[in-house]
């Protein structure tokens, strides 16, 4: 499990929409869109700034998928990351504020 | 008997009304040369009488550079949307429905105006412009988009006579009492004719490609949002707007069935539509 905790929250410059299992994201700050599987919308939901990322892949990923703790949280760390590169999510080692979060 | 004069120096204000979409702008001109340009492009959607709608208050001068086929920007500055390009400049307070053009007298200018400020319109009602060629048939909508080369103007120029053409280049899409319609727009590409000044709903949207057979497939609704995202026309890049865009398409997609409709090239594709 990680050293450091990741805390996870949206960016208020995308539109998003559910569709099915999926989740379509864009950023309104360059017209990007992005789509998000089952997991990453499984992940994408939970990002509320207050939940840490290991435990959002405990119950949102592990308990739902055949795979292992590690694995899952290494996926996930590169998954968010990549989210964070693209402005549409944030990542912080502390709890975001109800106030700065989406 | 009635006596009138002009003053010398006065200019008479020349209004057309050109309405789009059942949006009525009322273009107004002191050109002479202008409004007949005006008169003539969109002689298919002049509105008579007076509008209570829209207005665009365009101003003819000679520019220092003339480049239609420029990048248009629009942004918004305090509450005004201004728009510029190599051949014009012009503003549209949307509160106020009215706004500014100056332009040299020629037609390209004002229709690329005209397309900007009908987006810009269109956007918070959850309506837009496509690139799509359209066309109406037994009642009903047809919409058919792709990027350039896709095929649009061919399958306008294929359409039987039973097919009343909307347009080749560029579709105009409204949502009404929660409906969809497609209008007819004076917005011509290759094929050089204005579409047909009716509206009908919208019954498909079909992504074009050209293939060995004609065959339509259906696309889910992932990929169907992307699609007409990368096909609206989308002039002003404010996240608001982008927004709005973005869930204009979505509950598009969730009201309207899409498919791909891969097609060979000749009349018989038009056996599957309608």
């Amino acid at each position: 499990m990680p050293s450091t905790e990741m805390y996870l929250t949206q960016s208020a410059d995308i539109a998003s929409r559910t569709l099915g299992d999926d989740t379509l994201i864009m950023s309104t700050l360059d017209s990007t869109i992005f789509v998000l599987n089952s997991v990453g919308t499984a992940i994408w939901n939970a990002a509320d700034g207050a939940t840490p990322l290991s435990r959002i892949v405990q119950e949102r990923v592990c308990a739902e998928y055949e795979v292992t703790d590690e694995e899952a949280f290494a996926d996930a760390r590169e998954f968010v990351g990549q989210l964070a590169e693209h402005g549409i999510l944030s990542i912080s080692d502390a709890p975001v504020p109800p106030l700065e979060a989406k | 008997m009635t006596l009138s004069m002009q003053l010398p120096g006065a200019e008479t204000t020349r209004d057309v009304v050109i309405e789009i979409g059942g949006l009525p702008i009322d273009v107004q001109t002191t050109d002479a040369e202008f409004e007949r340009i005006l008169k003539g492009r969109y002689r298919d959607y002049i509105k008579p009488g007076p509008s209570s709608g829209f207005s665009l208050d365009v101003q003819v001068i000679n520019p220092e550079t003339f480049d239609p086929d420029a990048d248009a920007e629009v942004w918004m500055e305090g509450r005004e949307w201004r728009m510029e390009r190599g051949d014009f400049r012009a503003r549209w307070n949307p509160a106020e429905r009215s706004g500014q053009v100056q332009q040299s007298a020629n037609p390209y200018s004002i229709d690329s105006v005209l397309r900007i400020v009908h987006t810009l319109m269109l956007a918070p009602e959850g309506g837009f412009l496509l690139h799509a060629s359209s066309a109406v048939r037994n009642g009903k909508a047809f919409l058919f988009s792709g990027v350039s080369e896709a095929g649009k103007t061919t399958m306008a120029r294929l359409a039987p006579p039973d097919a009343a053409l909307l347009t080749d280049e560029a579709s105009y899409v409204r949502k009404v009492d929660g409906r969809y319609f497609a209008y007819g727009t004076p917005f011509a590409g290759e094929f050089g004719e204005p579409g047909k000044n009716i509206s009908a709903p919208i019954a498909a949207l079909y992504f074009l490609a050209k293939g060995p057979d004609n065959r339509i497939d259906p696309v889910d609704s992932g990929s169907a949002i992307q699609r007409l995202l990368r096909n609206i026309l989308f002039f002003a890049h404010q996240p608001e707007m982008v927004r709005q865009v973005f869930h204009a398409a979505c509950a598009f997609v969730a009201a309207v069935p899409v498919y791909q409709l891969t097609f060979f090239p000749d009349q018989r594709v038009w056996e599957l539509i309608g």
